[in-house]
């Protein structure tokens, strides 16, 4: 368990005792809620409660929702009308759903960048880390088929164009295609099993949510400074720690009644102000809409999967060497999963001694640089593909690799980082000088 | 840091608007301050009454509501219509084939307004009011929906008196220049003129005007809880104030004797 020395339950009463010989769920409970936190953890840190809590609120309102839908391409449009018309309270439990996936993203994107920034990846957290990045690809998985259910034009034809990525792969691309759809095109088997796994994928993420806390806590939660806590003896780590509750747990959740203000006011005011207004007509398979956008939290990765086209030099290499087989369309999608796969290794690129980005003055220019371009690739993902944004998303998704393969491995060796503080403690009573005393 | 963390959520999420914008429709739509609008907006059941009577004789011809039921006339927020009175309308201008009598009859408010489909109909208008987005502003960010709603009310207004006149004949269609309509041309014929639709309490039935009521009455048709909704925002976004407030102070307390500071409450 926690390497950082602490109190344990112990069973006081007679039940108490009877109870814990038999199963310790007890102890579990107060050892993972009393777990001593790094005090100087900022206000960077809260995203992880507002993302269980996202969780939590997607499985209750998507339970509900699924009392009242049909998945059958001929009721489905028809039965969320009927829950936005005829269910009591039906239309806020819908727009809390689609709003929702929009919360749970912007906040899984936060938390992510907030563990590039300081380290959080790097040595003795890699598990942490890959758990969470299967995690988001999950996430992904299950955000794409639950915008297929309503049925609606985007519904349709963003399942169209992301089930053919898959047909790009050679060889096996086609009958792995017709696999996935049920058949040679988005229809009513698509549609069946695309709300099957909608419904079962958030339990497997809820079941990998309980991994990833297991892996932290027992390598203890990285802090600003990257220094960890120290370990020699319980007073010790007392000294640079506070347990989670209530102390993080009462913070947690003032920031996340902050964010669910704001939450709150995009549903009430202005709920279709993230989607867009094509879902509102039911799919029609002799109909292309004009513009295929998809939600955008799949923008920067859409804009990587259209940037390299067939007149890159790169895709034409690969392709001339590859006899063909990887061809333009194949090569966008191996650079779409590959941004992932990247970011996925950073704890084997990243050669720095120092975790926390805090102490690395050079680093802290090509992560802000990353950050711009992040966004950058979200806003050119909407675009059309005509110069200039042809080569925005070109330069856009290149930097997005050289930012992991070459200047993560490259830093480490040249960068020279300033000292952080010897202990968290120390770090914290020059927040708060008052502390000290 | 809260300013920081605050901060960057406007960012991303004025980001995310990109969506939104790509979907722009062709022409110039003007926009219109109609009562719905922002946060506190309320549905004028005058010109959703109006609205409903433009729709019923000009629109329904060609186009249906599938997903509305006619009993919702009567819902609070909507044209507010008696029961009575909803069963009378919905007697007088629509029937439905039964087959248990194996014959149309009248509908009935538990109906639906009819679906309507065949040659030479239009699209169904139960939710056009949501399909079109009539502007992305400021700079595309999409963020005066706040205060604006998306415009499909204002696409649908001006494009009913955006004809132009023109007219031309493609693989046997006939096609009317519309200067709202994506691509120009459209195969709607021009609806509403001047007095196209006589109000009993003489209202102004200019084309302009009643293009605004029916715009008004497809908003409602499309998001006939909208008034509902706000309603339930804002008071969670109250009641979440006041918890949010509480737990600042509960979290303040907690931590000063840690972080060296008083805290007096």
């Amino acid at each position: 368990m926690s390497g950082i020395p602490h109190d344990h339950y112990e069973p006081k009463s007679g039940f108490e005792k009877w109870l814990d010989e038999r199963l310790p769920i007890v102890g579990l409970a107060y050892g993972t809620l009393m777990i001593p936190t790094p005090k100087n953890l900022n206000w960077w840190w809260i995203w992880g409660i507002v993302l269980a809590f996202c969780l939590v609120m997607q499985i209750v309102t998507g339970i509900i929702l699924v009392m009242h839908y049909t998945p059958h391409v001929d009721l489905a449009f028809a039965s969320v009308e009927h829950i936005m018309r005829n269910v009591n309270g039906g239309h806020m439990i819908r727009y809390i759903h689609m709003n929702g996936a929009s919360l749970f993203f912007l906040a899984v994107y936060i938390h992510i960048f907030r563990g590039l920034f300081y380290g959080s990846y790097k040595a003795p957290r890699e598990i942490t880390w890959i758990v969470g990045m299967i995690i988001y690809l999950l996430m992904m998985a299950t955000g794409f088929m639950g915008y297929v259910l309503p049925w609606g034009q985007m519904s349709f034809w963003g399942a169209t164009v992301i089930t053919g990525l898959f047909g790009a792969i050679p060889f096996i691309g086609e009958p792995l295609q017709t696999f996935l759809l049920g058949g040679p095109a988005v229809d009513n088997a698509t549609l069946n099993r695309f709300f099957s796994l909608h419904y079962l994928l958030p339990f497997v993420i809820a079941a990998l949510v309980a991994v990833h806390i297991w892996a932290f806590h027992t390598t203890g939660n990285n802090n600003p400074t990257g220094v960890e806590v120290r370990r020699g003896s319980k007073e010790e780590a007392k000294k640079d720690t506070l347990p989670f509750w209530p102390y993080f747990v009462i913070k947690d959740l003032f920031a996340l009644g902050l964010i669910l203000i704001g939450f709150f006011a995009i549903v009430g005011f202005m709920p279709n102000y993230l989607g867009h207004p094509d879902n509102y007509i039911e799919a029609n398979a002799l109909a292309t809409p004009a513009h295929i956008v998809p939600e955008w939290y799949f923008l920067p990765f859409y804009a990587i999967l259209r940037a390299f086209t067939a007149d890159v030099w790169v895709v034409q290499l690969v392709s001339f060497l590859t006899g063909g087989i990887i061809d333009a369309k194949f090569f966008g999608v191996l650079a779409m999963f590959g941004a992932i796969i990247v970011m996925a290794l950073a704890p084997w690129l990243d050669t720095s001694s120092v975790r926390s980005g805090q102490y690395r003055p050079a680093f802290k220019w090509w992560y802000r640089l990353l950050l711009i371009d992040f966004v950058v690739l979200m806003w050119v993902g909407a675009r059309d593909t005509n110069f200039p944004h042809d080569w925005i998303s070109l330069i856009g998704s290149t930097y997005w690799f050289a930012y992991f393969l070459v200047i993560l491995p490259l830093l480490g060796l040249f960068e020279k980082p300033s000292t952080p503080p010897a202990t968290i403690e120390e770090d914290f009573n020059a927040h708060y000088p008052g502390a000290a005393e | 840091m809260i300013k920081q963390l605050t901060a960057s959520a406007i960012v991303a999420l004025g980001l995310a608007t990109g969506a939104a914008q790509a979907a722009g429709a062709g022409g110039e739509v003007h926009d219109t301050a109609f009562s719905f609008e922002g946060p506190f907006g309320k549905y004028d059941k005058e010109q959703l009454r109006r609205g409903l009577k433009v729709y019923t004789e000009v629109c329904a011809a060609c186009h249906g509501l599938r997903y509305v039921p006619l009993r919702t006339l009567s819902d609070k927020g909507g044209p507010e219509y008696t029961e009575d009175e909803v069963r009378a309308y919905a007697a007088e201008n629509f029937t439905i084939y039964d087959p248990e009598l194996d014959d149309d009859r009248a509908r009935v408010p538990a109906d639906f307004f009819p679906t309507v489909s065949g040659e030479g109909m239009g699209p169904d208008l139960s939710l056009m009011a949501k399909a079109r987005a009539g502007f992305h502003g400021p700079a595309g960010t999409g963020i005066n929906q706040l205060v604006k709603g998306m415009g499909g009310a204002e696409y649908i207004a001006s494009f009913l008196t955006a004809f132009n006149g023109k007219e031309q004949e493609v693989a046997g269609q006939y096609l009317n220049g519309n200067d709202v309509f994506p691509g120009g041309w459209t195969s709607m014929p021009p609806q509403l003129e001047d007095g196209s639709v006589e109000f009993d309490d003489g209202h102004n039935n200019s084309a302009h005007h009643l293009a605004e009521d029916v715009a008004a009455f497809l908003m409602w048709t499309a998001e006939p809880k909208m008034m509902a909704r706000k309603q339930a925002g804002f008071i969670s976004v109250l009641m979440l104030v006041l918890l949010t407030s509480l737990l600042y102070l509960t979290n303040k307390k907690l931590w000063a004797p840690h972080k060296g500071k008083k805290f007096d409450a």
